[in-house]
């Protein structure tokens, strides 16, 4: 089977963003970007799956600006075989997003389609399942174990409170969690080898896909920041402190 | 204007994070309507019915209803979704599992984890790991939305006396079943509804020190006992109990961090908390520039004194 993984670039998670001092957003120009690490989890199980013979195929998949085709090519480095971008300069949404790739869906007919749970940007944590929704297929989020036998997948999620196993008949969607695997660092030949292969370019146009939303974002603001605290020179003043001035003991 | 909470229940009980939902939803203005979607959960549908602020508790009935899947739950939904202007869930595993589903079927964006309710169509909400706060406005017809708990006080979950009115439950999905479940049992309060959180972090070392040095301190204060991710993925403690971005957000009036540098992934997730207490021996770690107190000491050597005078 073909599985197709939808990449984002975000952000790269160590940086600190800053938001722009008129509150129309944060700031990143100029600031590293990266892969979403949950989205590097998903294209590294998609290639293990490939490795094991259960796929044959797997293509990678963002939609965004032209220099989304990095992150395209970091996926390819990781072992996805080939890439297709979905080109906008439009602010896309999740809701969006999964329309787009539902289009993508409809046209490479893919098994399995395995996204990263949430966006370290947004943090919305919404685009597998409204891919599922919109694809009428069935969804497994959060999965830290996914094991594919025939026409079946059963995956382990993590629940609150522990973990549940459910399985999905495939064509499915799986949205990765942290514990799912350790994603591989990527080799300079991979690198070269990606760039190597095949990269196709697509607009919502072509896809018949209308991108607009109705979720204005009015404003960005600082969070309330936290007063400074004291340092305590040992436990005795910390307990002191915890009972006579915060009272929370 | 008539707002749906689709309640978070073990089919018994209903599950605290509902109630911070039953506020935000309370805000959003109008009635607040709860759909308990279960098996056997007539006991949770009476115990919705108690919560103060609700008007009518819908239940719905079925063994495909039973583990909460997000087909059958989103299809129940849907059938009701048309008499709604805003639909409301708790952001947890369970919530934001179903509440995306729904939204894209109604064709509206979700808006997730919010924190506040500015007006009925405005509401706040944390981006990049809580770095940022976005005030979004929808002008979708319907407004599906996940609720951060800790972003809103618990409605007394006694002192209503709503209806209960029964739904026809609606088919279930044929492409997904339940299998089981590992539940880790525990005696502690529950992680996002403590009053005083005590979490460790990797200089713990290993599973044994991580119980042996947290779990007296947690018991001396009654604390639910939290974990970072580097702790987490070293397998000193279950995932469960991460405290982070991708993880559960909390926000006790103590929290005590424990060998814990202080990611900002990690802050995400506990920052709002009353008091925070860092006990850390590295005099630059990022968790003392958010502690209230700080303690430079070695975890291993401050935690057993802590228990000690306490």
């Amino acid at each position: 089977m073909k599985i197709l993984v939808p990449v984002k670039r975000v952000v790269d998670y160590n940086v600190k963003v800053r938001v722009k001092s008129d509150g129309s957003g944060v700031d990143i120009a100029n600031v590293k970007m990266s892969m979403n690490p949950f989205d590097e989890i998903a294209i590294e199980e998609a290639v293990r799956l490939k490795e094991k013979g259960v796929a044959t195929e797997v293509i990678a998949v963002s939609c965004g600006v032209q220099q989304c085709q990095e992150t395209l090519r970091t996926a390819m480095a990781i072992g996805a075989d080939r890439a297709i971008l979905v080109q906008t300069d439009a602010e896309l949404q999740p809701l969006a997003v999964a329309k787009l790739l539902k289009a993508v869906v409809d046209k490479e007919q893919p098994g399995l389609i395995i996204l990263g749970k949430q966006a370290i940007d947004d943090d919305c944590n919404q685009t597998g399942q409204m891919l599922a929704a919109l694809a009428d297929l069935p969804q497994a989020t959060f999965a830290s174990k996914v094991e594919v036998s025939g026409e079946k997948v059963k995956v382990t999620r993590e629940v609150d409170g522990g973990l549940e196993t459910l399985e999905l008949s495939t064509p499915a969607v799986i949205t990765t969690d942290l514990r799912l695997n350790e994603p591989r660092y990527v080799t300079l030949p991979n690198i070269m080898k990606a760039k190597k292969k095949q990269l196709d370019t697509l607009k919502p146009e072509d896809l018949g896909v209308d991108v607009a939303s109705k979720l204005k974002t009015l404003k960005v603001s600082e969070p309330p920041k936290r007063s400074a605290g004291i340092k305590v020179p040992d436990v005795a003043t910390l307990v002191a402190k915890l009972k006579n001035e915060a009272k929370v003991i | 204007m008539t707002t749906l909470v689709i309640a978070e229940h073990d089919n018994a009980s209903i599950k605290g994070a509902t109630l911070n939902t039953v506020t935000a939803a309370i805000a959003c203005g109008g009635d607040v309507h709860v759909l308990v979607a279960g098996h056997n959960a007539g006991e949770a549908a009476k115990a919705a019915a108690q919560i103060a602020g609700v008007a009518k508790v819908l239940h719905a009935e079925s063994a495909g209803l039973a583990h909460g899947l997000a087909e059958n739950v989103a299809a129940q939904v849907l059938a009701i979704a048309s008499n709604y202007s805003h639909i409301l869930l708790p952001a947890t595993a369970s919530g934001k599992n179903i509440a995306p589903r729904v939204a894209a079927k109604l064709d509206v964006s979700q808006i997730s984890e919010i924190i506040k309710v500015d007006s009925p169509d405005t509401f706040e909400r944390p981006i990049y790991a809580g770095n940022a706060i976005a005030t979004v406005q929808s002008g979708d017809a319907v407004k599906v939305i996940t609720v951060r708990t800790t972003g809103f006080d618990g409605a007394a979950a006694t002192g209503g006396s709503a209806a209960v009115e029964s739904l026809n439950a609606s088919a279930d999905s044929d492409k997904v079943s339940f299998v089981g479940s590992e539940i880790a049992k525990s005696e502690r309060p529950e992680l996002t509804a403590a009053k005083i959180i005590v979490s460790g972090g990797r200089a713990l070392g290993s599973s044994e020190k991580f119980n042996e040095v947290m779990t007296p301190l947690a018991d001396k204060l009654g604390a639910a006992i939290g974990a970072s991710r580097a702790a987490v993925d070293a397998g000193y403690a279950p995932n469960d109990l991460q405290v982070g971005q991708t993880g559960k957000i909390v926000a006790p009036q103590l929290y005590i961090a424990a060998g814990i540098s202080g990611a900002i992934q990690h802050l995400a997730g506990m920052k709002d908390s009353k008091v925070i207490v860092a006990i850390n021996k590295d005099p630059e770690a990022p968790i003392f520039s958010v502690a209230d107190y700080g303690l430079e000491a070695d975890l291993f050597t401050a935690v057993p004194e802590l228990v000690k005078a306490l």
